[in-house]
Formats: structure tokens, C-alpha cells, sequence
């Protein structure tokens, strides 16, 4: 089996792995960065949403041989103690029901407020819209998003 | 073992617990704190509380937490009692125990109105030993103590002790069997709405869900289960899934083919690959519209009467106006965003699983019954659910776990795939309603018969209750209570079941019967010429919590304000689970039939609220869910099986297509009703009547299709 080095989280790890496997099972089986979640395995649904060089990405749908010797950053590496903006203003918004899917919501706004630090609806639309939330957080989110954006100023 | 005992020590000695994780073995608080020696110092005066020498309080909950917060809003009830300081409050999951917390099931919207008194007794139990000790070191009365965020302090000399100091004395005392509760005007947590307790470890990834479980030397499974319902597997060739590299094992238990492996990307991919000849049995016949042809001829026989006021069958005057139609409703899924899933190990004469689970107790017995072993044999930890609505209530992906986990002789996380989770749900029964009413020459409203024709989830599990024409009563829930003041009413019921799975799906019946109602009572005022609103006020005189929900909505929406073209607003008030909520919705139907859901006002009324934004939550949470089972999710059925297969199939509402959604909540004293369901039964109709008042068209079978409106 064909041996890969990842950076994530700023931390270098060694792993051997089948060369297809989605990196979302590296993270979750092989290495514990279980923030990243399960829920469709197609890139449907978007809670399996991490930043690969800084973009979301979908990583059930990324193969581990992709990702070598890039930045790979999972929601345990947003920030040390929930001091992101996006988390921030996601505490403060009381935005998570379930939770589950928050961890990829939370990397998708995050990215998106990187490309673009002051969003309109259209564009949170738009950059949001294949993150699913069953317990249905989309008005909350989108609140937070702006909230983030104020505190980034 | 010292006895000063602080808060780091008991970091540590959690941390010392964790490590007890994996080895595997884990000890109830309390038993950690007595294998470390630190047990006399706290105070647990009752399964529900216990307070440490260093101030915290932990607050135990019963119930499942999938989002809707109790794991806060329970520990609130317990405080507040308590008069305990909320920035020391902790709260700890209990694992599943046969009686010791009463039912863990959570469900029917049930866990604060069923929790109520009882968590109140268990705080102000504790708070009057906390007296009473504090009393005793001082030597005064307890009459001249009160309790305040978290001390007791002496009214006359202002002296005070903090709760931990007193665990230790308190801890001797005998727990008073009715202690007094707090006026609820003096309620100081109850009526806030506080920050979830939970709420930092779902924005950084560290809440624990089923899916997120390790365990030492674990190997991974999933099970590929017959499409078909009522199938069977004829053989299976494990060959191409074995080459698989991570494969470990291929073999038959007792609903599918198990395919376990070193990881969970091995499993998946040996699935996709396994050969399986399948017996489908006889409902490979069946289709989607073969049931729905069995359930008009069904509907149109025997029925059993759930309610009849008056004589509906004698009613026709000459000039009466007799309105008949029929409402349809569709199979659906749960769909939580976690499939899913369960970690087991079955040792020898044991079992330990951790489940997200919204019946802890029914996951002990059946894993109890299955492996041949006494309850108290089987641990349950009950993780973090991601999402729940029903579908946790089934107990068949923990039956997968546990004979994988004997096999294997190991620690077994199971996991379900996307497409497992949606072809083997338990889906909300699908439903026709028969509705007729009469309408008396001054419009008057002089009866009303509605029909439901529907497979009963009762009747499925238990189907030896109903062999002699015994009234499944769930199956009208929400058809029986219609609140209308109409002289002569009949409601009855035709079971339809198949082999097509059915479940309690977010608000049961509510969600199908409440469509029927509200859209038939709208098609009654136009057919009066009476505005909706106006026509529904004259027949609620007598349902109060009707009028209030419904008046208020009304207002705060601006009903009867001038809508331009092609937009319109609509009305539907509902009661389930204790509480009584009013939607009214604003929609725009474009040219091209184009649908948008601008805006949902509700007004809710589910007595005296203990976490108000909790509430607004779980009613914006049900706009959602029960957006997505109107405007998208179907589950249909070909050659006996489900069509759809994930989320490009079975869509869900998306952010782009929220609507502003505005939640008033009325104020009240009444004893608290529920929140997770009450919210969902009134959006379909609101929004179906909204299309009405849009365009002229009405829309009596869900999802609505795009040439509804085109």
C-alpha cells in the first residue's frame, strides 16, 4: 500500500493508505479528526467540508493521493479555542440544532468570508446552497455569516 | 487519597476516567468518584443532581439530545429549583437504566412537559437539604436561610456558605419528600433564553456523535440489505469483496450481508462490490401506484368511526352545498443528516454499545433479549444524535452492531451508508383524505366527514392488537381534534398497510391530517365567501388557545394587507403535543409557476416556556422540515423497493430557498407542551392555502409539482 504525508492542522502525519481512499475516512478513521462528518459519501450534502489550500472543499470525494504535500485544514484547526469569527458568531447566533452538519456549514462560511469578507444574501446563497441542514439552521447561518463579516470589518 | 479536593483534581481524574474509556471499562460518576476515594465530599441527593466541594453542579439528562436542546433547557429546570449559579452547572448524559430516570425515550415532543415536575422536585429537594445543612452548622432555623446562586446564605447575620462547602453535611441528611416549589414568578433561569450548554463543542467539531465512537482494536461493518421489502438473500458470493484490501470478513446475520473491515472506506467499497442473489418475494409487484390504488379501493369499504358528533348522515336539505375532495399525502424520510450507525462489543456474558439513540432502554432490552443476557449485562452510553425526528426510535441498526460484534468477537462500528439510511427507513405513512362537508344556504357549516386511509405504523409493529377491527387512534391523531364549532362531525379511519416500513416521522399523523383539515376548512370559507381568517375566528369561539395563536399570527403577518400580483398569504392553526401553534405564510407564484416562500410568520403557544429562543428554534427548525416534505422529499416505490437513493434524489430545502421566518411566542402560565413537532403540522396547509389566495389554485396532494402551478 502507497505511503502519503499530509499537512493538517499545521501537523505533518505519515499514513498508509489505498491510494482512492477519500481523505474524508483518513481524517475520520485513521488520524481522529472526527469534527469532519459522514453524510451523503457523494458530495451531495457538504458536512464533510474542509479547506484543501484554503478553498472548500468536499474531502468524501477528494482521494487521499490528491492532497499530498497540500494544506489541509479540518475544523479542529479553525482556531485553537472557538476564537474564529465564523465560530464566534456562530455561538452567538445560537445557530447548531443537531449539530452535524455545522462542522462543514462552518468551513464553507469560513472559506467563503476568505474569498469575499462582506457578503450579500445572493452570494451567502450562493456559496452555501449545497451545504444541507435537516434541523434547518439556513436562517441562522446566514445571520452568523454577517455577524462574522461585522467582526472581521 | 486526600480529601481537599479541587476542580483541576477532578480534571484530572476525569481525564484518568477517559483513559478507563479505552480500556474499555467505564465507571458511572459517581463509582469513578468512589474508586478515587472522593465520593463523601458529593452531595447526590437524587439521580438528577450532583454537587462537587468545588461549586459545580452536575446536572444529569435523561433524555436523547439530537438539537433541540435539552441537555439545556433540562438542567435550567433542575437549577432553578436548585437556585444554583448556571455559570457552575454541568451537565452528564445518563447511560440507559431499566427505571432509575423513569422513561428515557424522548419523543412526542415530551421531554420538558413529561420532565416538568419532577426535575423541579429533584432541584428543590436539593436545595432544601442545602438549607437545612447550612441551618445546622449555624445552628438556626432553616426559616432564617434562603438559597441564592448557589450559597445559603443566613438573612439575619449575612453569613453565608457556598453549596460545595456544604455537600459534605448535606450529604447525611434524608431527602424531604415534597418540597416546595418556587413561585414561578420568582423563576430566574426558566424564561431565558440561555446559550446551549453543547453549543461550543458543535461549532469545533468535538461533540461526540455515534459516528465519531472508537474503540480500541475496533473493526468496521456495514450491511447491505434485500431493496426489496420482505426480501430475502437466496446466496451471496463474497469473492470480489474480499479481494477489497481492508476486508476482513464477509458473511450472512439476520437482515442482510455484513461486510467487515480494518477501515470504513474498505467496507463501503467491498459493498458496492458484493454479488447477492435476493428472493425479493412477493412485493417486487408493488409500485407507488399500485398502493395507491389499493388504498382508494380499501378507502372506499369499512371503516372505523374514531369520532361522531350529531348525525352526518342525514344532513342534505334542499339548498345545502355539498363539498367533496380528496387530499394526498406521500411516503417520506427522515433523512438525518447522521446515518445510522452504532458501536458495539459483545464480550462474553456482556455488551457494551454506544448509540445515538432516542430509546436508550429499548436498545438495552432488545440487545439484552437478542444476546440471551440480563439488562443489567448491557451498558448503553447514548451519544450525541445528529438528528433524530423519529427515525431513532427503531432499534434495527443496533441489532446489526451487536451480531457483528458477536461474530467477530471484537468492538464494531457499524455504519450505514446514504443509500441504506434512505432505502431502509421507516417512512411517515403515505395517506388519502376523504373530506365532504355541507355548507347550509346562509354558509353556515353544518357537517364535516373526513376519511383517512392510511397504513398504521401501530398496526405494522403490533399487527395481533388489530386483527378484530380495533381502532389504530394515532392514525387520527390530528383529524379527531379539529377545533371547529360544527354540529354533526364524523372522522374514521381505513388501515392500508404493505410491507413498505412506516414510522413515527416528525408530528406522526399530525403532518397528513392537519394537511386535510386546514386546506378543507380554507376551501370551505371561499366556498362561503368568507375570508379564511374571519371564517376560521367565528367557528373557534370556543378553543381559546386556537384564538390566541391564530390571532396573533394574524396581526403580527398583517393579514388582509394588499398583495401584489401573483403573491398571497395563507392561514392554518394546529394542536399537538400540548401546544397550539398558527402559520400564516406569504408566497409569489411567478409566470412560469415558479414558486417562492417569502416569508412564515407563526405564534406559538406551548405554555410556560422554560428556553424561549430554544422554542423559536424548533419552530424554524419544523418550517424547514416541513418545507422540504411539501415542496421535495417523496419516497416512491418501484418493484417493491425504494427509488430514491441520496440527497441528488431525496432533496432538502436549501438556504436559497428560506424564507424569513418570524417566531412570536405567547406568554403564558399553563404547564409547559412541547416544542420539536407542534410547529410542522400547520406548514402545508399555510402554504398551500397561501398558493390559493396566489393564484386560484388548490393544491390537495403533496410534494407540490411544478405543473400544479404552471
Amino acid at each position: 500500500m502507497p505511503r502519503f504525508t499530509l499537512h493538517i492542522n499545521g501537523k505533518k502525519h505519515r499514513i498508509i493508505a489505498d491510494a482512492d481512499t477519500p481523505l474524508l475516512w483518513i481524517l475520520r478513521d485513521e488520524l481522529g479528526y472526527t469534527g469532519t462528518k459522514f453524510g451523503c459519501g457523494r458530495g451531495f450534502c457538504g458536512a464533510c467540508t474542509i479547506h484543501l489550500d484554503g478553498e472548500a472543499i468536499r474531502s468524501c470525494m477528494t482521494a487521499v493521493e490528491y492532497v499530498e504535500d497540500r494544506r489541509i485544514t479540518t475544523i479542529e484547526g479553525l482556531s485553537e479555542n472557538n476564537s474564529h469569527s465564523v465560530q464566534k458568531a456562530w455561538l452567538a447566533e445560537e445557530v447548531p440544532q443537531c449539530g452535524y452538519c455545522q462542522s462543514g456549514q462552518i468551513m464553507a462560511a469560513a472559506a467563503l468570508l476568505k474569498r469575499n469578507p462582506n457578503p450579500d444574501d445572493a452570494t451567502i446563497n450562493s456559496a452555501m446552497r449545497m451545504n444541507l441542514c435537516r434541523c434547518g439552521t439556513y436562517d441562522r447561518i446566514r445571520k452568523a455569516i454577517h455577524r462574522a463579516a461585522e467582526d472581521q470589518g | 487519597m486526600k480529601k481537599d479536593y479541587s476542580r483541576r483534581d477532578f480534571l484530572k481524574l476525569s481525564t484518568t476516567a477517559s483513559a478507563g474509556l479505552m480500556i474499555g471499562v467505564v465507571l458511572p460518576y459517581k463509582e469513578r468518584l468512589l474508586s478515587a476515594g472522593f465520593v463523601a465530599e458529593v452531595f447526590e441527593p437524587n439521580v438528577w443532581v450532583s454537587i462537587r466541594p468545588d461549586n459545580t453542579i452536575l446536572i444529569t439528562a435523561a433524555k436523547s439530545e439530537m438539537g433541540q436542546h435539552i441537555r439545556t433547557s433540562l438542567p435550567m429546570i433542575v437549577a432553578e429549583e436548585l437556585e444554583a449559579d448556571w455559570s457552575q452547572v454541568e451537565v452528564a448524559q445518563a447511560d440507559a437504566h431499566p427505571d432509575k430516570y423513569g422513561s428515557q425515550g424522548t419523543g412526542g415532543s415530551g421531554s420538558i412537559r413529561r420532565s416538568f415536575n419532577r426535575l423541579r422536585k429533584a432541584g428543590a429537594a436539593a436545595r432544601e437539604m442545602l438549607i437545612q445543612a447550612a441551618a445546622d452548622k449555624w445552628n438556626v432555623l432553616p426559616a432564617t436561610c434562603r438559597a441564592e446562586n448557589g450559597t445559603i446564605i443566613h438573612q439575619v447575620s449575612g453569613r453565608t456558605l457556598t453549596y460545595g462547602q456544604l455537600a459534605q453535611l448535606a450529604a447525611k441528611l434524608p431527602a424531604p419528600e415534597d418540597p416546595p416549589l418556587k413561585d414561578p414568578k420568582d423563576f430566574k433561569l426558566i424564561g431565558r433564553s440561555l446559550s446551549g450548554l453543547d453549543t461550543p463543542s458543535r461549532v469545533n467539531g468535538t461533540a461526540q456523535f455515534g459516528i465519531d465512537v472508537q474503540q480500541p482494536n475496533m473493526v468496521y461493518a456495514t450491511v447491505l440489505r434485500c431493496p426489496t421489502f420482505g426480501g430475502n438473500v437466496k446466496s451471496f458470493n463474497p469473492k470480489e469483496a474480499n479481494k477489497v484490501s481492508g476486508v476482513l470478513e464477509v458473511f450472512q446475520i439476520d437482515e442482510g450481508i455484513a461486510v467487515v473491515g480494518k477501515n470504513t472506506w474498505s467496507v463501503i467499497k467491498a459493498q458496492r462490490v458484493l454479488e447477492v442473489d435476493w428472493d425479493p418475494g412477493d412485493f417486487a409487484n408493488w409500485d407507488s401506484k399500485r398502493i395507491e390504488d389499493m388504498m382508494e379501493e380499501k378507502g372506499s369499504g369499512k371503516a372505523l368511526i374514531a369520532r361522531n358528533d350529531g348525525t352526518t348522515s342525514t344532513f342534505i336539505d334542499g339548498e345545502d352545498r355539498l363539498i367533496e375532495v380528496q387530499y394526498k399525502v406521500p411516503f417520506t424520510s427522515h433523512a438525518t443528516m447522521e446515518p445510522m450507525n452504532c458501536v458495539a462489543h459483545v464480550r462474553n456474558g456482556s455488551c457494551e454499545i454506544w448509540a445515538p439513540t432516542q430509546l436508550p432502554q429499548r436498545v438495552q432490552s432488545t440487545a439484552a433479549e437478542a444476546l440471551g443476557l440480563d439488562p443489567e449485562n448491557v451498558d448503553v452510553h447514548v451519544t450525541m444524535l445528529g438528528g433524530g425526528f423519529g427515525r431513532r426510535l427503531f432499534t434495527d441498526y443496533i441489532l446489526d452492531a451487536i451480531q457483528i460484534s458477536k461474530r467477530m468477537n471484537k468492538p464494531v462500528k457499524l455504519i450505514w451508508t446514504r443509500e441504506d439510511d434512505m432505502h431502509h427507513d421507516f417512512y411517515r405513512p403515505t395517506s388519502i383524505h376523504k373530506l365532504s362537508g355541507i355548507l347550509s344556504k346562509q354558509n353556515k357549516v353544518k357537517s364535516w366527514i373526513h376519511r383517512v386511509i392510511a397504513p398504521s405504523i401501530s398496526g405494522q409493529l403490533f399487527p395481533e392488537k388489530f386483527q378484530d377491527g380495533k381502532l389504530d387512534h394515532s392514525a387520527v391523531n390530528g383529524a379527531t381534534n379539529l377545533p371547529y364549532a360544527i354540529p354533526n362531525v364524523l372522522v374514521d379511519y381505513v388501515m392500508t398497510n404493505t410491507k413498505v416500513p412506516v414510522g413515527w416521522w416528525r408530528s406522526v399523523y399530525n403532518s397528513q391530517n392537519a394537511f386535510a383539515n386546514e386546506g378543507f376548512i380554507d376551501e370551505m370559507s371561499y366556498a362561503a365567501g368568507v375570508d379564511p381568517y374571519k371564517f376560521r375566528i367565528q367557528l373557534l369561539a370556543g378553543a381559546p388557545r386556537h384564538l390566541g395563536v391564530i390571532k396573533l399570527t394574524a396581526e403580527k403577518a398583517g393579514w388582509g394587507k394588499k398583495m401584489d400580483k401573483g403573491q398571497g398569504m395563507g392561514i392554518a392553526v394546529h394542536e399537538s403535543f400540548g401546544s397550539w401553534v398558527a402559520h400564516v405564510a406569504e408566497v409569489s407564484v411567478g409566470e412560469n409557476g415558479k414558486l417562492t416562500i417569502d416569508k412564515i410568520v407563526t405564534a406559538v403557544d406551548c405554555g410556560l416556556v422554560v428556553n424561549p429562543d430554544g422554542v423559536k428554534a424548533q419552530m424554524e427548525s419544523s418550517i424547514v422540515y416541513g418545507l422540504t416534505s411539501i415542496l421535495k422529499g417523496e419516497i416512491t416505490i418501484e418493484k417493491g423497493a425504494v427509488v430514491q437513493s441520496n440527497f441528488h434524489e431525496f432533496k432538502l430545502l436549501q438556504i436559497d430557498e428560506m424564507p424569513v421566518v418570524e417566531v412570536h411566542i405567547v406568554p403564558s402560565a399553563e404547564p409547559p407542551g412541547g416544542a420539536g413537532e407542534p410547529g410542522l403540522p400547520p406548514v402545508a396547509p399555510a402554504v398551500t392555502n397561501a398558493i390559493f389566495a396566489a393564484t386560484g389554485k388548490r393544491i390537495r396532494r403533496l410534494p407540490i409539482r411544478p405543473e400544479d402551478l404552471g
